[in-house]
């Protein structure tokens, strides 16, 4: 392939996944309550379109046609600069999802990742960590004591997971000895799922993509009886609907990284005995991603109307004396297993 | 001009202008976010220079964990308007622009008009694969084993310091 | 990378130092001046980089990564006794710590 055709391969890739991200983004809210509804025994949005599936979408009309209101105690380019960095951060760490194994389209051999990164799972760690930045900047830019105490409890707060989180990665990378998510996924082909052969990784990086992604039962940030909004608080219009997108997409993201760390990414156990077509295979595979990452969404909203929220300082120790220690101990087991079954 | 130069050149002016931003802005939140502007340039930077473990690293570490510690305490002590910036003594401010520029043209001297030595001039087209985890993973446990334990005490003797040190009363 | 000479990198990072040295010296918030200290530590770790690519041994990256554990333990020492300073002193303002100076 020459650069022409790489730049024009990428950039399709680019839009099909943003066009992606987007469209489920939107069907998300509206499932989000509609199974709250469900939960709670009620009935849920219903009206616009058929059973309110167009509610998001008219939500999203109503936000950009309201007034953006900047308070006038507020930094007004950090004000503006928080939600993009928010969105920033959380479109761009798809690049190194990978769908589903490499294809052969027109005669192009396609990856099916917007960039093939020797570093991808640091690469997803940076970006995590800087999205902390948005929060801060909201909260602190804001000129409000409810937005600063926000901003201040989700740095503390995404800084303390970050490490847990960072530590179960490495039990991932022992096993599969590399950091490109593509060897990663194929290093769990058959039913060796890093989940199955480290259940204590897996629990303690959910928990940690629970916190990072301000999710209940760790969504302190917000906390609306006790901060009213949180780092969010005196955002209106377009820029409130940048975090409430943000906030959404890394849901996703959370879920597609579990998916492609601990759950095999796109592969389903043993297909290749059943003797299908390849592009049978491949199709097939690329759904079996996306149904582990739709069961992981539905098990983040299940979680999010079950449990209730931390107090913060239940939050610090959970992370501190709970999920760091536990993610140490998960990395000697891994060398463990290694040493053992020398696999 | 080539892709690499027009990189080059841009990621330069970013980290010398937000260098240079750092120190004159007069709110010291807006400065550390210069900063960190400052540090995502030098990412670019060693990216550039083939090397992507620092560059992540560089993310990872000064942006994402050192600089939100900066801001954490920025936020938290609020100390923007209760006193002026510069310090008023004029000798010092004379001097210190002295020093500095003594001290660049100094190293630009040494930087542009020293012969280079030959493992510099011989060593051009080395290979693209040295800033790799793989190599620098062995080299820092084989080599540097020693100091890479040190660090890690480093760190630990750090943080038990800086818990100490932020405890309210000192027993 | 070799199109680029390695002095235009050289002189970026001189050039860093030197801004690092001058906000040392005439900045009064005491966490500024730790900034700026970072920024003399960041330029330095651009040569040593710079060095390690253009001669091809991985030491000067290996040495940045123990640069970076120093700053990072640097700066969680140095705000904690910020905020001790703070404390006692209701100020970070450098011209204002002299407690110590009779």
């Amino acid at each position: 392939m020459n650069i022409t055709e790489i730049i024009v391969v990428s950039l399709i890739k680019i839009v099909l996944v943003i066009v992606m991200i987007l469209v489920a983004v939107i069907f998300l809210v509206y499932f989000e309550r509609r199974i709250s509804a469900w939960i709670q025994y009620r009935i849920g949005p219903n009206r616009v379109g058929w059973k309110g599936i167009l509610q998001t979408t008219a939500d999203v009309m109503k936000l950009l046609l309201k007034e953006d209101i900047v308070p006038s105690a507020s930094n007004k380019t950090l004000h503006t600069l928080a939600p993009i960095i928010a969105l920033f951060v959380a479109f761009s760490t798809y690049a190194v999802i990978p769908f589903g194994p490499d294809v052969t389209i027109f005669g192009y051999q396609v990856k099916l990742m917007v960039a093939d990164v020797n570093i991808g799972v640091l690469y997803v760690l940076a970006l995590t960590s800087l999205g902390v930045y948005g929060i801060t900047f909201a909260g602190y830019s804001s000129g409000s004591k409810y937005s600063l105490l926000g901003g201040i409890r989700s740095s503390a707060q995404m800084i303390s997971y970050e490490v847990s989180m960072g530590f179960s990665v490495a039990g991932v990378l022992l096993l599969s000895e590399s950091l490109n998510p593509q060897k990663i996924v194929l290093a769990q082909s058959g039913w060796m799922w890093n989940a199955i052969l480290q259940p204590i990784g897996f629990i303690t990086f959910v928990v940690s993509a629970f916190a990072e992604t301000n999710r209940l039962p760790f969504d302190l940030p917000e906390a609306e009886p006790e901060l009213v909004g949180g780092y969010h608080t005196e955002y209106s219009s377009m820029k409130f609907a940048g975090f409430f997108l943000a906030e959404y997409a890394n849901m996703i993201i959370a879920s597609a990284m579990i998916t492609t760390l601990y759950l095999g990414g796109w592969q389903i156990p043993y297909i290749d005995k059943l003797g299908l077509g390849v592009t049978l295979t491949t199709l097939l595979q690329v759904g079996a991603f996306f149904l582990k990452v739709i069961f992981l969404l539905f098990f983040f909203i299940w979680v999010r109307w079950s449990i209730p929220r931390f107090r913060y300082d239940q939050l610090m120790s959970l992370g501190w004396k709970v999920m760091f220690p536990l993610s140490i101990i998960n990395i000697i087991w891994v060398a463990c297993l290694i040493m053992i079954f020398n696999l | 001009m080539n892709l690499e130069l027009i990189l080059f050149i841009v990621l330069a002016l970013i980290a010398a202008v937000s260098a240079v931003m750092v120190i004159t802005q007069s709110h010291p939140v807006m400065s550390a976010i210069f900063l960190i502007l400052n540090f995502f340039a030098l990412a670019g930077l060693y990216l550039l220079l083939n090397a992507q473990f620092i560059a992540v690293v560089q993310v990872i570490v000064y942006a994402g964990a050192i600089m939100v510690l900066f801001l954490f305490v920025l936020m938290l002590l609020n100390t923007s308007s209760e006193f002026k910036v510069l310090t008023d003594k004029k000798f010092i401010k004379f001097f210190a622009l002295l020093i500095s520029a003594f001290v660049f043209v100094q190293l630009a001297y040494l930087i542009f008009f020293t012969k280079p030595s030959n493992a510099v001039k011989g060593n051009l087209n080395v290979s693209s694969q040295i800033g790799t985890i793989q190599n620098i993973g062995k080299e820092l446990y084989t080599n540097y084993i020693i100091p890479f334990e040190a660090a890690g005490f480093l760190l630990l003797a750090a943080t038990i310091g800086a818990l100490i040190l932020a405890k309210k009363k000192f027993e | 990378m070799t199109s680029i000479p390695m002095e235009y990198y050289l002189v970026l990072s001189g050039f860093m130092f030197s801004v690092g040295i001058v906000g040392v010296l005439i900045r009064r918030n005491a966490i500024v001046v730790f900034m700026s200290i970072e920024l003399m530590l960041n330029s330095a770790n651009l040569t040593l980089v710079t060095f390690s690519s253009y001669l091809g041994n991985v030491t000067g990256q290996v040495f940045v990564f123990f640069v970076m554990t120093v700053a990072a333990a640097e700066a969680a020492v140095g705000l904690a006794i910020i905020i001790a300073i703070f404390r006692n002193k209701l100020t970070v303002d450098i011209d204002k710590i002299n407690i110590f100076k009779w």
